[in-house]
């Protein structure tokens, strides 16, 4: 009993963070703020929605399903990644955003853009 | 000849035992899984050139616990500013972090780290890797979120991965 109301409630927490996040998704104006939406709320989301499972086929089934936590590993691994390709690439095609990136506070500037610095000739 | 065989031995366990918890315990996916756990960093081992030096694993569970805690929190503030503020009126910008951390994979895990957590996107390596491009959806003190993400993070990781 206690179980059930738990479950459902993490269910509807995950439910309202994913509508959270898919609605910034919609909402926002600029990608770089569309970007937070996906990457945070969704993280919440799908993490209680994964602890309700969980709980799910504990509490109910009686038996110990663990391949929740790998999906949460994953989710946890990739989700940066993406981000991070999606904000190079952005980077990459918006030219006005490209000038209003900070200096990098030293000669060598932002790896998208420039590159790595040129290595002083090493053979491989 | 070990070493030849095994060059990352924690990796090789953590495909092991990655392997196993996805297909069900038995004799065998633990055999698929040892042969996939040596074949793997075998050949990717051109791109793993040093095996990264843990330091202290028991802050890595502190880190943990911090960065789980931080994610909830972000959590909320970010579906409060999503849900009760016009997107037009945030002010999001871009800021530098300067990087103090030096080993490639303690570089990587400041910036998912960031990317994880509040209103922050980490959205470039400087050339050199000194330097962090992190996107904020909200501040009003650039200075004051550069100077948290240091604090809370990035000394923590120094002692995990360099110090």
């Amino acid at each position: 009993m206690i179980g059930e109301i738990v479950i459902t409630a993490l269910i509807y927490l995950a439910a309202f963070f994913l509508f959270v996040g898919s609605l910034g998704l919609a909402k926002l104006p600029s990608l770089m703020q569309r970007l937070h939406g996906p990457t945070k709320a969704t993280t919440l989301g799908i993490g209680s929605l994964l602890i309700a499972s969980m709980l799910y086929f504990l509490l109910e089934r009686g038996s110990l399903s663990i391949h929740e936590l790998l999906i949460t590993t994953f989710l946890f691994l990739t989700a940066p990644v993406t981000a991070l390709m999606v904000a190079n690439a952005h980077i990459l095609r918006d030219t006005r955003d490209r000038k209003k990136l900070p200096p990098t506070g030293s000669a060598i500037g932002w790896a998208v853009i420039d590159g790595p610095p040129a290595e002083p000739s090493e053979q491989d | 000849m070990l070493k030849r065989l095994v060059p990352h031995p924690l990796l090789t366990l953590l495909i092991v035992v990655v392997w196993i918890l996805l297909n069900g315990v038995s004799w065998g996916s633990a055999l698929l899984g040892l042969v996939l756990g040596v074949a793997i960093p075998r050949f990717t081992s051109a791109y793993w050139p040093d095996r990264p030096r843990i330091r202290s694993p028991l802050m890595i569970v502190e880190y943990a616990a911090i960065v789980l805690w931080d994610i909830v929190v972000a959590n909320f503030q970010v579906a409060y500013l999503i849900l009760f503020r016009r997107g037009d009126t945030l002010r999001s910008r871009f800021v530098t972090v300067p990087l103090d951390l030096k080993t490639p994979e303690a570089i990587t895990a400041l910036a998912g780290t960031i990317t994880m957590t509040p209103g922050t996107v980490s959205a470039d390596l400087s050339g050199d890797g000194r330097a962090l491009l992190v996107h904020c959806l909200e501040t009003h003190d650039p200075e004051a979120t550069v100077a948290a993400i240091k604090s809370r993070y990035e000394t923590r990781l120094q002692r995990i991965f360099e110090t």
